[in-house]
């Protein structure tokens, strides 16, 4: 009996195993050359082989070695079920299978004693997601016509900074018209869909820069006045000194990376920022700071941030800071000065259990200066992180939307502050909906990620599929420096097919708001929805619907 | 649909003329009630032009209560008039047992008491009381303002006018400003709160429409001041966001219409004011109105106007002669009270207008 080693990894135990068919492979080799994660490998394999080469069946054996294609089993070089081999295989002679009864995740903690990492979504939540229990049940009838999609004009714009109190804006009458005495914080009134912030870096640049030119198309060309955040990290130089920077929110995070060249820049730059994002927390990985790994800090990601090739932290809090006053008196203040008090600055924290405090707390801030609060919830995840905070942390979105909402309603100041959430949106490809929907439960806006990656080309999805953002060695070219795999990712074709799913979200945004009646974004109109589970209906105060 | 009217006039008028005024429109509402409100009072209430006037439909137990309230606050009783009555058996009709006009003498505490005071007191009184008279269902208190007084009953407009006499012209009841409405609010319960006009501190809103934005102006009001209360038809939020823009906030009254039906984005670039139009757009987003209505409004010194949602998806038309303006759903309101006035001068605003009517019976047209 031969012996065997029960503990080694074997092919049974990975997420995804190779199907190889031997009679339909020419050996062209491009699966090989295609995969990034070294999952498969030619390799010769001894066979066994029946010939007969007489007139008469004359059956004879003969071993022969043979080129074959094999799966690599290890725990670095792993098939993420990418199918980008199969993508490739001109005879389709290859292909991943999904292993249901992989202990993958087990095997390796065992092996390597290390947190196992990925990248994309919560991978646990099989259910339906809550926005799906949702529905717009209110539709105008006769005593309230509906209006037309197409005749009528919607006003879908979004207030991003900080929204004052009637009684504190500072007019006087003059001549029986209202003028400013002096100035207020900065409102903009933008598209209530911003990209949300995934940095130069996590992406490549290639995939950045797709985003920025699908945002500046949509602003000059399609007249849909979205808004782009940089992510942390920083920006390349030559856009901050562009007229493009107006479209971007650019963001600042507890590694301030990147910040030195922006603060640099600001002389020559010719348009104000859309506003700055102070990232305190984020839904994916709650509690967590950024991780960018050193494979992935290449050279030009070096010079915009400003660091050597190594892995890139960003701690979990912004150090010296430890209370809400003092981060409004600190940050705020500070980034506001920066931009001579011209440019909205906002907050983003994790959906917490405490985020409806903290949001509380915003809305009584005496320097009127917050001038938006980003609210993310789990189900978002563009980058890498511990799958154990993927997984096990966070707080989902809808609910914690809604009691933030209700509490500036309890307070009476519902608009102050601006709301914006994410995590998950678009999560089922209709982005449209979700922002709907969230917008009637009191958000000002949402913003979205991850779909973004989606619709340039991300072959990743939430039950496990690559997610591989991790690596470095996204197999196309979307969150990865390495050069070689970058130019696989099409430029103009992401940001054409950016603006185009832009471009629908914005008309079905309108053939949703057209049989509620509302000509301007319902905000907090959550008459307007029906659920159809019964605790989502109670827990949301909307109508029961069965 | 709600048919709603406004008469402004130099004369003091007597209510058959909102009466008659609604009658002729009768075919657009569903006759389940009548209720109007009586400003700038003449007949028996002429002598007592600074005094509050309290309205009050209640059973015996209820007006005790209210009695007791008054009393207990320092209210000294100057005059009570109440209308005749005529009960008929077929008059379709649920009367209250007892309509009663309150004049009262401010308490002595409040002798060098500011306006300002005194307009506070009046709120906090009706409140109370509204409050007591709720606990048992003893009535409703509608309004209680010098020189104004507010009727409300369900039931069919001209039973009604019968049941009080109301469609005899005398000398007891007349106004210069008179608001009316036919029909209850159906979208609710019929409740005798629910009927327009609303009446708040010298201001009066009545609607003709539906405010999909309800839920959202209701979250708002229900944090700026405490006279915004009861809810009991969405049209009350036009009534609240006039008070709050024009007495509250003390901004001119052309930003009501800057308030509840905002210019699109588009336009406001193109004025000069669009910093302050877009601060105020920002800042009050959740006293815009959606959907469709035509809002009649009046403020405390008689000045009387219209305008519409952004979509004019409700109608109005105004018509004038030298000493009378009537503002109502119908023409045919209109002609038949003022059936010599020249048609060609009526006006049927537009949705960016608001046609404003001042006490010289001044016709303006303000666009916004
Ligand atoms: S599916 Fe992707 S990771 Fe797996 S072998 Fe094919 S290319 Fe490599
Ligand atoms: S394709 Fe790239 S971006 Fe998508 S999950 Fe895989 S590694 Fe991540």
């Amino acid at each position: 009996m031969a012996t065997m080693r029960v503990n080694e990894l074997a092919k049974d135990d990975l997420f995804w195993q190779i199907e190889y068919k031997h009679d339909r492979c020419t050996l062209c080799g491009r699966c090989v050359a295609a995969c990034p994660f070294k999952a498969i490998e030619a390799r010769v394999e001894r066979r066994r082989k029946v010939i007969s080469d007489d007139i008469t069946p004359n059956p004879k054996v003969i071993f022969q070695t043979v080129p074959v294609i094999k799966q690599v089993v290890d725990e670095y070089n792993f098939c993420r079920g990418c199918g980008i081999c199969e993508k490739v295989c001109p005879n389709d002679a290859i292909r991943p299978v999904r292993n249901p009864d992989h202990r993958f995740q087990a095997k390796y903690r065992s092996v390597t004693g290390d947190p196992f990492k990925r990248g994309g979504r919560n991978n646990l939540v099989t259910s339906a997601r809550t926005l799906d229990k949702i529905k717009i049940g209110r539709i105008s009838q006769m005593t309230d016509p509906s209006l037309d999609a197409q005749r009528h004009t919607f006003d879908l714009l979004a207030p991003f900074g900080r929204v004052l109190p009637p009684q504190e804006i500072p007019f006087e009458i003059k001549d029986g018209k209202l003028v400013e005495r002096e100035n207020t914080p900065p409102v903009r009134w933008i598209y209530p869909i911003i990209i949300g912030d995934m940095s130069i870096g996590a992406l490549s640049w290639r995939m950045w820069e797709a985003l920025a030119i699908a945002t500046a198309y949509l602003n000059e060309e399609a007249g849909i006045p979205i808004r782009m955040c940089s992510g942390e990290g920083g920006v390349p130089v030559r856009l901050l000194k562009s007229r493009y920077l107006k479209y971007m929110i650019l963001q600042i995070a507890s590694g301030h990376f990147g910040w030195n060249r922006i603060i640099n820049a600001m002389p020559d730059m010719v348009e104000d920022p859309a506003g700055i994002l102070i990232k305190i927390g984020q839904g994916a990985k709650p509690g967590d700071g950024g991780l960018l790994q050193a494979k992935k800090v290449a050279k030009h990601i070096q010079e915009i941030r400003g660091v050597p090739k190594a892995d890139l932290l960003s701690p979990p809090n912004h150090q010296g800071l430890y209370s809400i006053e003092e981060s409004v008196q600190k940050m705020f203040l500070s980034f506001n000065a920066a931009f001579k008090f011209r440019v909205p600055v906002a907050i983003k924290v994790a959906a917490s259990a405490t985020s409806v405090s903290v949001y509380n707390n915003l809305l009584r801030d005496p320097y009127n200066i917050v001038g938006g609060f980003f609210l993310d919830g789990i189900d978002g995840g563009t980058g890498a992180a511990h799958e154990i905070s993927l997984d096990h942390t966070g707080h989902p979105i809808v609910s914690k939307l809604r009691d933030c909402y209700l509490a500036a309603v309890h307070q009476g100041k519902q608009g102050q502050i601006p709301l914006w959430a994410a995590g998950g949106m678009g999560k089922g490809w209709n982005l449209a909906a979700d922002a709907f929907k969230m917008i009637c439960l009191g958000a000002n806006g949402i913003f979205t990620g991850k779909l973004m990656l989606q619709l340039a080309g991300c072959v990743g999805n939430d039950n496990g599929k690559c997610n591989a953002c991790n690596t470095g060695l996204c197999p196309v070219g979307i969150c990865t420096q390495n050069p070689v795999l970058v130019k696989r990712l099409d430029i103009d074709k992401v940001a054409e097919n950016i603006v185009n799913y832009f471009l629908s979200v914005d008309h079905e945004l309108k053939k949703l708001m057209a049989p509620i009646g509302n000509s301007s974004l319902p905000v907090g109109r959550s008459d307007a929805l029906i659920a159809t589970d019964k605790a989502v209906a109670d827990r949301l105060k909307i109508q029961y619907a069965c | 649909m709600c048919r709603i009217g406004a008469i402004k006039s130099r004369k003091y008028l007597h209510p058959s003329k909102a009466l008659k005024l609604m009658r002729s429109q009768q075919k657009g509402h569903d006759n389940s009630g009548f209720a109007m409100v009586m400003q700038d009072l003449g007949g028996v209430f002429e002598n007592y032009k600074d005094l509050p006037i309290l309205s009050l439909a209640c059973t015996d137990e209820g007006m005790r209560i209210a009695d007791n309230i008054l009393h207990e606050a320092g209210f000294v009783r100057i005059m009570q008039w109440a209308p005749e009555t005529h009960p008929r058996e077929w008059l379709k009709i649920e009367p209250m047992p007892n309509y009663i006009f309150l004049v009262l003498q401010y308490p002595k505490s409040y002798k060098y008491a500011s306006k300002e005071e005194k307009e506070e007191l009046l709120v906090d009184i009706r409140l109370k009381i509204r409050k007591a008279l709720e606990v048992n269902d003893e009535g409703f208190v509608y309004s209680f303002w010098p020189d104004v007084l507010t009727l409300k009953e369900i039931g069919d407009p001209t039973d009604i006018g019968e049941y009080f006499g109301l469609w005899e012209e005398n000398d007891e009841l007349r106004a210069k400003i008179i608001t009316a409405q036919c029909r209850q609010n159906t979208n609710y319960d019929i409740v005798r709160y629910a009927a327009h006009p609303f009446f708040l501190q010298g201001y009066t809103a009545l609607a003709n429409g539906e405010n999909t934005f309800y839920e959202k102006n209701r979250d708002f009001q229900k944090k700026l001041y405490k006279g915004y209360i009861g809810f009991e038809s969405d049209s009350q939020c036009f009534l609240y966001t006039l008070h709050y823009v024009h007495k509250i906030l003390k901004w001119p009254l052309m930003y009501y219409k800057h308030v509840i039906t905002p210019l699109p984005f588009e336009e406001i670039e193109l004025r000069e004011d669009r910093e302050v139009l877009k601060k105020i757009r920002a800042s009050l987003a959740h006293l815009e109105i959606n959907g469709p209505n035509t809002i009649i409004g009046v403020l405390p010194d008689g000045t009387v106007f219209t305008c519409c949602d952004s979509k004019k998806l409700r109608p109005v038309v105004v018509g004038y002669t030298d000493d009378t303006a009537i503002i109502t759903s119908e023409v045919t309101g209109i002609n038949e009270i003022l059936p010599d006035r020249d048609w060609e001068q009526d006006i049927y605003p537009n949705e960016r207008e608001m046609v404003v009517i001042n006490n010289d019976l001044e016709v303006q047209r303000w666009q916004q």
